[in-house]
């Protein structure tokens, strides 16, 4: 089981901040939450979202421990 | 180096006073202090949202870099999460380096990544509903002045 976690507008998308989800890499995950949602499958996959596993950044798929934690994380915008 | 978020506001003349204090040998303080911008009553509320852990972390990398690449002697990141009332600050950044032009630049470049590299998250609240803020071109086209 993956701890997905979503912020910015990805949460107000889902309806959702936390969800866990069984998955064994981060590309079965993405279809997992989009055939849940097609809505959020689509925004995950949009240009600027990054993935943090385990709270780095990982790019293309990655194996997915049964304790990791999955963020999507949409633009960021600080200051 | 010090960088911490805080859900309460905070006062950039008290944390600048203290961050000057003692420092006989550095010579140069510059610091930049973001204030929560009204927009002409379009924002009542500014909402941050961050990713306790991974943000301070990724705020760390950020300032170890600028340490570094403009030889400071010490800085401090303060930003503020949670609910933002316009007028209240909402970044406060101090520099301290040997001289003038170091403290000054790595104040540009620290807040330029911070506008659009640290995980921060941001929502505007208002009498016509809410709204997610993303960086701007002016903002992303800041940040490669240092590449």
């Amino acid at each position: 089981m993956a701890r997905v976690l979503l912020f910015g507008p990805l949460r107000d998308l889902a309806g959702w901040r936390e969800r866990e989800v069984t998955a064994a890499t981060i590309g079965e995950l993405r279809r997992a939450l989009g055939a849940d949602d097609a809505a959020l499958g689509e925004a995950l996959q949009r240009p600027g979202v990054q993935v943090a596993l385990d709270q780095a950044i990982v790019r293309g798929d990655a194996p997915l421990a049964p304790s990791a934690e999955v963020a999507f994380l949409p633009p960021m915008s600080g200051g | 180096m010090t960088v911490r978020l805080t859900s309460e506001p905070f006062d950039p003349g008290a944390l600048l006073s203290d961050f000057c204090r003692g420092r006989a040998e550095v010579g140069a303080v510059a610091s930049f202090t973001g204030i929560a911008r009204a927009e002409a009553g379009a924002t009542a509320i500014l909402e941050l949202e961050a990713y306790p852990g991974f943000t301070e972390v990724e705020i760390g990398k950020i300032a170890e870099t600028a340490r570094q690449r403009f030889g400071l002697a010490d800085l401090l990141i303060l930003h503020r999460v949670g609910r933002i009332t316009p007028g209240e600050p909402i970044v406060f950044v101090a520099t301290a380096s040997g001289h003038r032009r170091e403290a000054f630049e790595a104040c540009d470049y620290l807040m330029d990544y911070l506008k659009s590299r640290a995980p921060f998250w941001k929502k505007e609240h208002g009498p016509r509903g809410e709204r997610w803020i993303e960086p701007t071109a002016r903002d992303q086209a800041d940040v490669t002045r240092w590449e």
